[in-house]
């Protein structure tokens, strides 16, 4: 019983390590900002996560799991809502979408915008 | 015992493994190439500390490192919001410079003219 908690630990350890260097290389290899961000804001949010999950397992106290879960779900609510305004903020600021994206629709829309007030004004 | 150190065993590679993303993520913060990329970063280097912290309290058996994480996520958090607005209100004053620019260059142009035109009054 006690090497299955420990088997579980280490295997939770690992993933979540795992997933934090996936996030890592997605950030140094991939080309843009925005893809940059898909792999940061997605990979590095469940590599932390399931470290913390990793603590609460072995520990086997149900208020320390409870602690853990609870910075878990908070990284899960926190980083879509950091990733979104980092993002708006980059692409108001004038970064745009490199080559290998072939669709921008926020710029878009702003376009259309622009063009309906000239029309109007 | 031997659960003991196969933990121990997974918490020293899990260790290795963190080490190389950080080292990965510190150079995106150095070469990145625009200021929202270093952000990102940077709170990727967060995410990756909370990782360190968790398996340090793992290892160590010290389970208060928790909260720290916790808190450590809200700082990361509120830095990279932080972070966010900065860089709008910087895009945002920098247009507003352009447009002040331009209106500038709109008011000396009109001045000019009137100029021109008191000195033909005058002329005249």
């Amino acid at each position: 019983m006690d090497m299955l908690w420990a088997v579980i630990v280490t295997a939770l350890l690992l993933s979540g390590a795992l997933f934090s260097l996936i996030a890592a290389i997605g950030i140094v290899r991939l080309p843009d900002l925005y893809s940059r961000m898909h792999a940061a804001s997605k990979a590095g949010t469940v590599g932390s996560g399931l470290l913390l999950l990793a603590v609460g397992v072995h520990s086997q106290d149900m208020s320390i799991l409870a602690r853990a879960l609870a910075g878990f779900v908070f990284f899960i609510l926190t980083a879509p809502i950091a990733a979104h305004l980092l993002a708006r903020a980059a692409h108001k600021a004038g970064h745009r979408l490199t080559p290998p994206s072939v669709r921008d629709e926020l710029l878009a829309r702003e376009q259309i915008a622009v063009r309906g007030y000239r029309k109007k004004g | 015992m031997i659960a003991a150190s196969v933990v121990s065993a997974g918490a020293m590679v899990a260790l290795g493994i963190l080490s190389v993303a950080f080292l990965l993520t510190v150079y995106r913060v150095v070469a990145g190439p625009t200021l929202p990329d270093r952000v990102l970063a940077l709170d990727m280097l967060v995410a990756i500390a909370i990782g360190f912290i968790a398996v340090i309290a793992i290892k160590t058996g010290f389970t208060l490192y928790i909260d720290i994480a916790i808190s450590l996520g809200l700082v990361g958090f509120l830095a990279t919001v932080a972070f966010a607005r900065f860089i709008l209100t910087q895009a945002q004053s920098n247009a507003a410079e352009r447009v002040g620019a331009g209106q500038n260059a709109d008011v000396i142009a009109e001045r000019w003219k009137i100029r021109k035109h008191k000195r033909k009054k005058g002329g005249r």
